[in-house]
């Protein structure tokens, strides 16, 4: 009896051992199969970079040469001295920092304002910041360049400024966040007589300063990166922002593929930075503009 | 009281003035004057005549148009199940590792949604060069001879695609794997004491418990795409654009390049219109499915 159960047991035992065994095996090949696919995932990016820092006769050598022989910095000399690239920086510079900024402040007023205080019209204008939640912007370019062109604003700041500024988005995320601030907080201000304005800067938004940091920064990552509307209103070459400049302007001798992408590295640089430093804040942005809050 | 009421409504309108003067300005009104516009022969800048419902009797007649359409759509399904599906695979993957070599691989995923629409540009027009561009050995062992991709009409718009899933994924990844987080580790294991096999267990828990975040992802993903202009004109350019034209693409060649303002808001109208009858057609479903 005592030996059967004995041999049961070991069974058993052995017949979880090779389970985890293969539990192990097929996790270990999940394992390296996720690191191959994340290397191949971003071996453009590697192999991009590496040939801004070949010579331009090293980019065109047949073969596949993932490291540069003689490293040079020529391409981001040329790219430096050679176009408006420094102009450009500035152009994007001024209008995402601007953007960013507008877009927050306003969002945190009206998020308060919806949120906290009761006011006339206050429903309706939460329907439509919710209705149009996905509105295609995309669709008034005809229409934002004719008003644009009426306040005498094509190849200016405020022109490239002013239609990034419709978030409702931002209101949102903020409405959301202000609605679950205690109440005590507002009515133990409201027993100092503290005024609106006060509140909403000294409690409120302090008290949400981590979705402030993020939605900033994802709204500044969105204004650099924008395309579209930037590459509609610029039409002088030295008001385009970095990210149109550098597709807009060629050289006259043809390709010259290290030089391409040293501006298209100098033009990516600042965003990947901000990635790199503000991961888990871009993170909860991206979940936030979703509608997840994090 | 009175006194704290009126200041309460006071402070409310300045908070909320600056959005909603933006808001008019800039969304409200264009909207109108599109639709407006559309019904002229307006150049982009200046006056037109009313010429009734002309532009929208041309627009449903004309060629280009029906193309545009057709390639939008064409490229909405290009990219939007795979590019969700690829987010789904990949955030699966990512979730069983741990600590810094989750963060190292989501990085690595992720990295490429961060940049630019030109860097991404940049970065394919050479890796897809006829010539020097390294995508040309795989293409070669493939098809046994090197493709001009983005001058191949047949094949720019799944190249594009094959792009953008490439560039936008890491966006998909990070939604899943905060839907994948939140199922409780409990319920896979109760399902491997049933002895329940990897598939079984993505069929019976993954999947049924991951669909809102899927459904969030497939629409944010559909709306996204029907707006796409960027990597379809920055890579057409130097070659013919009317093959692979998409609807923001002949907005823009309409109102822009031909000067056709009037007609340029009438197809901005069909756009606009799509949108948000796609937008409405899809919460609906979703959310029907999602019910059931």
């Amino acid at each position: 009896m005592s030996a059967v159960t004995e041999d049961n047991a070991t069974a058993i035992s052995q017949r979880q051992l090779r389970t985890i065994k293969a539990f192990d095996i097929g996790g270990a090949i999940l394992a390296i199969v996720t690191l191959v696919s994340a290397i191949i995932w971003a071996f453009p990016l590697y192999w991009g970079v590496m040939t801004t820092f070949k010579p331009e006769f090293q980019v065109v050598e047949p073969g596949f040469n993932p490291w540069p022989r003689t490293f040079t910095l020529d391409a981001y000399i040329h790219i430096l001295t050679h176009t408006n690239i420094g102009l450009w920086y500035l152009n994007s510079l001024v209008t995402s920092l601007a953007v960013t900024v507008l877009v927050v402040i306003m969002g945190a007023g009206a998020g308060y304002a919806i949120s906290q205080l009761s006011f006339p019209g206050r429903k309706v204008l939460w329907f439509m910041i919710l209705a149009s939640f996905m509105v295609p912007i995309q669709a008034l370019i005809v229409n934002h360049f004719v008003l644009m062109s009426q306040f005498k604003l094509i190849n200016n700041w405020l022109g490239v400024i002013l239609p990034q500024l419709i978030v409702p988005v931002v209101v949102i995320v903020y409405k959301q966040f202000f609605d679950s601030v205690p109440k005590e907080f507002r009515e133990a201000a409201v027993m100092d007589s503290a005024s609106e304005f006060r509140m909403l800067f000294k409690i409120f938004l302090p008290m949400n300063w981590g979705v402030t940091t993020a939605l900033a920064i994802i709204t500044f990552i969105g204004a650099w990166n924008s395309f579209l509307w930037p590459f509609l209103i610029t039409t002088k070459e030295e008001m385009m922002n970095v990210t149109v400049g550098i597709t807009q302007v060629r050289d006259s001798f043809g390709v010259q593929y290290a030089r391409e992408l040293a501006a298209a590295v100098l033009a990516g640089l600042p965003v990947a930075v901000v990635y790199l430093i503000f991961q888990r804040r871009v993170t909860q942005a991206i979940m936030l503009s979703a509608g997840i809050k994090g | 009281m009175i006194k704290n009421r009126t200041a309460e409504v006071t402070a409310a309108l300045i908070l909320v003035a600056p959005f909603v003067l933006i808001y008019a300005v800039l969304f409200i009104y264009p909207t109108i004057q599109m639709v407006a516009m559309s019904f002229t022969n307006a150049p982009l800048i200046g006056e037109g005549e009313w010429i009734g419902l002309k532009n929208y009797t041309k627009m449903f007649a004309d060629r280009r148009f029906q193309t545009s359409v057709i390639n939008t759509f064409y490229f909405v399904l290009l990219t939007v199940v795979p590019n969700t599906l690829i987010g789904l695979g990949i955030a699966m993957m990512v979730n069983r590792l741990k600590g810094w070599q989750q963060s190292i691989i989501l990085a690595l995923f992720f990295l490429p949604y961060i940049l630019p629409v030109s860097v991404v540009f940049r970065i394919w027009n050479w890796m897809f060069d006829m010539q020097f561009g390294v995508m040309q050995f795989p293409i070669e062992f493939l098809f046994g001879q090197r493709v001009p991709v983005f001058r191949t009409p047949a094949l720019f718009l799944p190249a594009v695609a094959f792009v953008t899933i490439w560039w936008t994924c890491g966006f998909n990844i990070l939604l899943f794997l905060a839907g994948l987080r939140s199922i409780s580790p409990e319920m896979y294991e109760a399902a491997s004491l049933d002895n329940a096999g990897r598939w079984k267990q993505f069929t019976r828990i993954t999947w049924p418990l991951i669909w809102p975040v899927t459904a969030l992802v497939l629409t944010i993903q559909l709306i996204l795409q029907l707006k796409i202009f960027d990597q379809v004109y920055l890579f057409v350019q130097g070659g013919r654009a009317d093959p692979s034209m998409v609807m923001v693409q002949y907005i823009y060649t309409t109102a822009f390049q031909k000067s056709q303002g009037g007609y340029g808001a009438t197809i901005a109208v069909a756009l606009f219109v799509i949108i948000i009858a796609m937008s409405v057609l899809q919460f609906t479903v979703l959310r029907a499915r999602g019910e059931k």
